[in-house]
């Protein structure tokens, strides 16, 4: 069975899907850094592999997925970023999609908060909250101690966090992994960004002391973990990137919640 | 000549209160520059926003000194309120402690009054410590140099002022009672200022009664001043923090608004139907403005924040830019927001009601490009605020006049626009190629 989970034709496009006549349990939502980044890509397929353990009947838009205008709105190009919407809503809708799940925070936003304005209206849903819900399903059983006491820090995403109140979904998951959650500094609420949002991932920062993910890596590396969680690829990019510039890379790693769920089951 | 008291206070009651109204009436005016829009969520919600975060200080106190310390100044403030009352009917009509009969629930008023200026006086104490001696870092930011610097200081001196000068009216008061002078009621129970009266005590009859009409005449006067001085500073808080949280943003913090005029030029470009080279009607109105460069450009709501804002600074202090040494502080951009807008008030009143341009507006003149671009948009700063401000609201509709009517973002992220534009994802990449990853291992 395991062998045939692996095999391609099980990430059906939508289009695919449609043209068999079935209808997807959900959309996954790759995303442009899921689809193109190599180290997002990894999370894509991490979590693909926990979808495909529980049984979740899921599609993906493959080359009719196009960027949800996230980056372009923040920029300041509401055109651009309408332009999208529009494309991608005629898209989904056409389809009939209803449920959405996502790995990127930014996408999730977007689409759960911006696209109903425009005329597209889905239930639209955090990988982390979605994997929640088939652990506390059975649909995924963790087996083994991967991470059993490890200290795992957790990076609240902005997007994710302050910007729709995800705060408990991620933690959850953490402590299904019985590690040992250890809060940075600034969390939750307070917690600090990355550095890459409203487009900054596309550009050099501002004059200033210090970068911003640097500051945050130094927070999470305060807590002196083996693990640092993200929920973002992006969060992830500016975390791994701060990790490295620390020389850190050997004791710690940044991973995704899909990565860090996927190694524990053994995937 | 025996109700000459009771004219001059009428006139500087008038007075006060006229001018009051005068300023608030401007306020009124500068923010209906902005546009109107229509407010998040239902009435009720919006009730129960302001309930709980004004009137119940939810957010102050998840900073918990700060907190506790301004929630004493507060109670302070709406509770010896009833006080005032009481002196303004004294003053009209040359009674003396009116509410007296009251009996009993008068001395519980009085005594309640008196613990409370007691606090209120020592959390200004500590708020003044906090600020000088402390120096905490917030309140010494660039933004605060000069005016926004001393009229927190001069808040606080005002406020001690007023509370001591109501404990030595109520200390002379306490002590005339006590030697049964004429006029003055045996009411109200002094917990804190009899043992200020203890200073007094050897004090003629005709020096004590100098001291309470001196401190009575002058509490009542510097009331009225404090509610004049509060146009001209950042206090305004104490009033506007009530609808600003009102008006204050209900849905999720990372929804932003999709621009209407953007979306009917959107429309017409999906239109199959629209004649691209279609001349408009003669009757059209002008192509919207999209985004904002100056003060009429922003909504009625984002100005009446500017005007509420407080200059706590706890937007900047939790801000990633501000917190790596970038030029941005989300209270700059409030504070400048005030000035601009209080700058063109002035000039519509030089010029007759009419607003002619100067020149000068928002963008560059007070806020400038390099602060704009170094926000994450994080929320952070809208997280922070007691008061339900939004300080990226302005720094989003400054970025949308840049790129959508200047085409001013920088080369970096005009290349990411146009790898969405021509590919469908910031990096150059083919669309076609999107599902690559599951080919690969």
């Amino acid at each position: 069975m395991g062998s045939e989970m692996e095999n391609k034709a099980d990430i059906p496009t939508l289009a695919e899907m449609t043209a068999r006549g079935e209808k997807p349990e959900v959309l996954f939502w790759v995303g442009c850094a899921g689809s193109f980044d190599d180290r997002a890509k990894k999370i894509t397929k991490a979590f693909v592999k926990l979808l495909q353990q529980a049984g979740v009947a899921f599609a993906v838009l493959g080359t009719e997925e196009s960027c949800t205008g996230d980056p372009a709105k923040r920029a300041g190009n509401e055109f651009l970023f309408q332009m999208q919407a529009a494309t991608n809503i005629q898209v989904l809708n056409g389809y009939g999609v209803e449920t959405i799940v996502t790995t990127c925070p930014h996408c999730f936003n977007t689409l759960k908060n911006e696209y109903p304005g425009l005329g597209g209206t889905y239930k639209v849903v955090h990988h982390t909250k979605f994997l929640q819900e088939l652990l506390k399903a059975g649909r995924i059983k963790l087996e083994g101690g991967t991470f059993r006491g490890k200290r795992i820090t957790y990076h609240d995403p902005c997007y994710l966090g302050r910007a729709n109140g995800i705060y408990e979904a991620p933690r959850e998951l953490i402590r299904k992994l019985d590690a040992e959650l250890v809060e940075m500094k600034s969390c939750r609420q307070k917690g600090l960004c990355c550095g890459a949002g409203g487009a900054q991932m596309f550009k050099e920062p501002e004059k200033g002391d210090k970068d911003i993910n640097i500051e945050r890596t130094e927070q999470a590396l305060d807590t002196e973990p083996e693990v640092i969680a993200a929920a973002c690829p992006f969060c992830n990019t500016m975390l791994s990137d701060g990790v490295k510039g620390k020389e850190k890379e050997q004791q710690t790693r940044v991973l995704d919640l899909a990565e860090l769920l996927a190694q524990a089951a053994d995937l | 000549m025996q109700y000459l008291p009771n004219i001059l206070f009428l006139l500087a009651l008038v007075a006060g209160i006229g001018f009051f109204t005068r300023n608030i009436r401007r306020l009124l005016r500068n923010i209906r520059l902005g546009r109107e829009v229509a407010p998040e969520g239902s009435r009720s919600e919006r009730f129960r926003q302001m309930a709980r975060i004004a009137i119940g200080q939810q957010k102050m106190v998840v900073r918990p000194i700060a907190g506790l310390l301004h929630i004493i100044v507060y109670l302070g403030f709406i509770i010896i309120n009833i006080e005032v009352l009481e002196i303004i009917i004294d003053g009209i009509f040359g009674t003396h402690r009116i509410f007296a009969f009251l009996g009993p629930a008068y001395d519980v008023l009085i005594a309640t009054f008196e613990i409370l200026a007691l606090l209120v006086l020592v959390a200004v104490v500590v708020f003044w410590l906090r600020r000088n001696a402390l120096r905490i870092r917030r309140f010494w930011k660039p933004e605060m140099k000069g005016w926004p610097k001393k009229d927190a200081d001069w808040i606080l001196y005002i406020e001690a002022i007023l509370m001591l000068l109501f404990l030595t009216m109520n200390a002379a008061d306490f002590s005339l009672q006590q030697t049964g002078a004429d006029h003055y009621v045996q009411a109200g129970a002094y917990p804190v200022s009899s043992v200020l009266a203890g200073l007094m005590s050897g004090w003629g009859e005709g020096t004590l009664v100098l001291v309470e009409r001196s401190a009575w005449w002058l509490h009542i006067l510097g009331i009225l001043f404090f509610l004049n001085y509060l146009y001209y500073s950042k206090h305004l808080h104490i009033l506007l923090a009530f609808p600003n949280t009102y008006w204050g943003k209900i849905g999720p913090k990372g929804a932003f608004e999709n621009l209407e005029s953007v979306r009917k030029e959107v429309a017409l470009m999906m239109d199959p139907d629209a004649d691209p080279y279609a001349a408009p009607p003669e009757d059209a109105e002008p192509p919207a403005k999209f985004g904002a460069s100056d003060v009429m450009d922003l909504s009625r709501i984002q100005l009446l924040n500017a005007y509420t804002c407080t200059e706590c600074g706890r937007c900047t202090s939790e801000c990633p830019a501000n917190q790596t040494g970038k030029k941005l502080s989300p209270r700059k951009i409030m504070m400048d927001t005030r000035d601009r807008l209080e700058s063109v008030g002035r000039a519509i009143e030089a010029n007759n009601g009419q607003w002619e341009p100067d020149g000068r507006q928002l963008l560059d003149d007070y806020i400038t490009r390099e602060e704009l671009w170094a926000c994450t948009t994080c929320n952070a700063c809208v997280e922070a605020c007691p008061v339900s401000i939004d300080p990226l609201s302005i720094i989003m509709d400054m970025r949308r006049y840049l790129v959508m009517e200047q085409s001013a973002a920088s080369q970096e992220l005009n290349v990411m626009m146009g790898n969405i534009e021509n590919n469908g994802a910031p990096w150059p990449f083919n669309q076609m190629d999107r599902l690559n990853w599951k080919d690969e291992s």
